[in-house]
């Protein structure tokens, strides 16, 4: 295999313990990172039915901060930040003057005028040099690129409270989702977040890289008893898609509106003007003529990313994620379809590698996690 | 490290068949099925689907790709593995022993140039 000449691959903290635990490492997104360690389908199940710890300290963390970081967060994200409380976080888009997607990114509130945001590992450079020259109008405020400051590390699954509760301070059970508290996990300074992209119960806490593998020792071992397990990149690409949250790279990009993601409500209508606003407002006076849409397939086969849809003899979208699942192992996806095709019960066709094969929009998520 | 059965010939797309008479089972290495991680499913020829050597006779899945299953044999496809449509994870847990398509010979002297037990696992040491 032909491989072009690239900058080295970059390891987070936990490299050499991917290693030596026997990990499958593959490149992702300028990173080495595990894409499994026991097997995405075993991983996969541990997560929806105990839990798994994943490394994600590849993403990137964006801060803002200064009299008028509100502002600034205001103008460059798409969800509504003055809702936020201190302590609190939410999901939100970077988003051009198309109302398309440069990231999709976690805002969190450190401080009333001090902001985290959390972007995806392969736009850290793209996303920080946008933000720090869409924040200028704004006034007092700064960003920082501060990725190389912080280790990442989700524990997700029904049994992730019970796992990291000894080893904090923190009270985990009176944490409600999308809220984080500062702590220590391990005797480690720790942001401990009610968050996670698998669907599930779970946390991600964000320690310094130094401690990083103390951390992730110590939550194994913790969770020896429940039979928890380190988790790599497949199974959390397999949970999210369950889950239906959008991959920016397949599901999202600079090509899709929010409006046509169905992420509408990441969208601060209420407020006064954002990046991509006057696009957004147009496209929901207007109606979007595509959408995404969640599907089974129904035939035999998977149908994967980049694959075409087609109504009768026309093609008319695009599978944008698919896989077979491991926990409802049926195949499901997402596909941009005609807006007047994506009512739940809709029946269209994916060519399979040259085979028609009929699949049914259904509704989002595939998976809901028991209450 | 996994054992190769010596009787066995091997591709470099790493299939195998076992060679019996004019007869040849073939299924994928372990190399390979640890290479696709989860195989989630497997797709087949009919029976009577007519192979040349070297040509694809059906696809396996994992969770994270799809690869092509080439023919190490040219032949007939006498027999099919229906069972792996139901169980494709058996190739994970004995890829050996998972034959998936049967075929009778059409040119016994092309599995001469095929690898043998200890030329595979050097290959993919």
């Amino acid at each position: 295999m032909e491989q072009a000449t690239e900058a080295p691959l970059k390891k987070t903290p936990l490299n050499a313990r991917h290693r030596a635990s026997g990990a499958k490492m593959v490149p992702f997104g300028g990173w080495d990172m595990p894409v499994e360690y026991s097997g995405i389908v075993a991983e996969h199940v541990a997560v929806r039915t105990r839990a798994g710890l994943f490394d994600v300290s590849h993403m990137g963390q964006i801060e803002i901060a200064g009299n008028d970081a509100l502002a600034a967060v205001q103008r460059i994200s798409s969800n509504d930040a003055s809702k936020l409380a201190v302590g609190q976080a939410q999901y939100s888009g970077l988003l051009t003057e198309q109302g398309t997607f440069i990231d999709d990114l976690l805002v969190y509130r450190l401080a009333p005028a001090h902001f985290l945001l959390v972007v995806n590992a392969s736009h850290i450079p793209k996303d920080y040099a946008w933000i720090a020259e869409q924040i200028k109008p704004a006034g007092d405020a700064v960003a920082v690129d501060a990725s190389s400051r912080y280790a990442l590390l989700a524990l997700q699954g029904p049994a992730a409270l019970d796992v990291l509760q000894p080893l904090t301070g923190v009270e985990l059970a009176g944490m409600k989702y999308y809220w984080f508290a500062n702590g220590e996990v391990a005797s480690v300074r720790a942001t401990i977040s009610r968050t996670g992209y698998t669907g599930e119960d779970g946390f991600e806490i964000f320690v310094p890289p130094q401690s990083a593998d103390r951390v992730w020792q110590a939550i194994l071992e913790s969770g020896k008893a429940a039979d928890v397990i380190p988790a790599g990149l497949g199974a959390r690409d397999t949970l999210r898609l369950e889950a239906a949250m959008r991959l920016h790279g397949n599901d999202i990009d600079e090509t899709t509106t929010a409006l046509e993601a169905d992420l509408s409500w990441i969208v601060g209508w209420k407020k006064d003007d954002f990046i991509g606003a006057a696009a957004l407002r147009e496209q929901k006076a207007n109606g979007v003529t595509r959408k995404i849409a969640g599907f089974e397939v129904l035939d035999r086969g998977i149908a994967r990313q980049g694959y075409d849809a087609y109504v009768g003899d026309a093609k008319v979208g695009v599978v944008t994620s698919g896989t077979q699942t491991p926990f409802l192992k049926k195949a499901i996806g997402m596909a941009y379809l005609p807006a007047e095709h994506t009512a739940a019960g809709t029946e269209f066709d994916v060519d399979i590698r040259g085979r028609r094969t009929r699949a049914r929009v259904v509704p989002m998520p595939f998976y809901k996690r028991p209450k | 490290m996994a054992s190769y059965p010596a009787g066995y010939k091997y591709t470099k797309d790493h299939e195998w068949v076992e060679l019996s008479g004019d007869r040849g089972k073939v299924g994928i290495t372990d190399y390979a099925q640890q290479q696709l991680g989860d195989v989630v499913y497997v797709e087949l020829p009919e029976v009577g689907a007519k192979l040349r050597q070297g040509q694809s006779f059906g696809t396996i899945e994992s969770v994270k790709a799809v690869s092509e299953l080439y023919a190490p044999v040219s032949g007939e496809v006498v027999d099919v593995n229906t069972a792996l449509k139901d169980k494709p994870e058996a190739v994970n847990a004995d890829p050996h022993g998972s034959w998936m398509i049967a075929v009778r010979l059409t040119n016994a002297g092309e599995s001469d140039a095929l690898l043998d037990a200890s030329q595979y696992q050097d290959l993919v040491k």
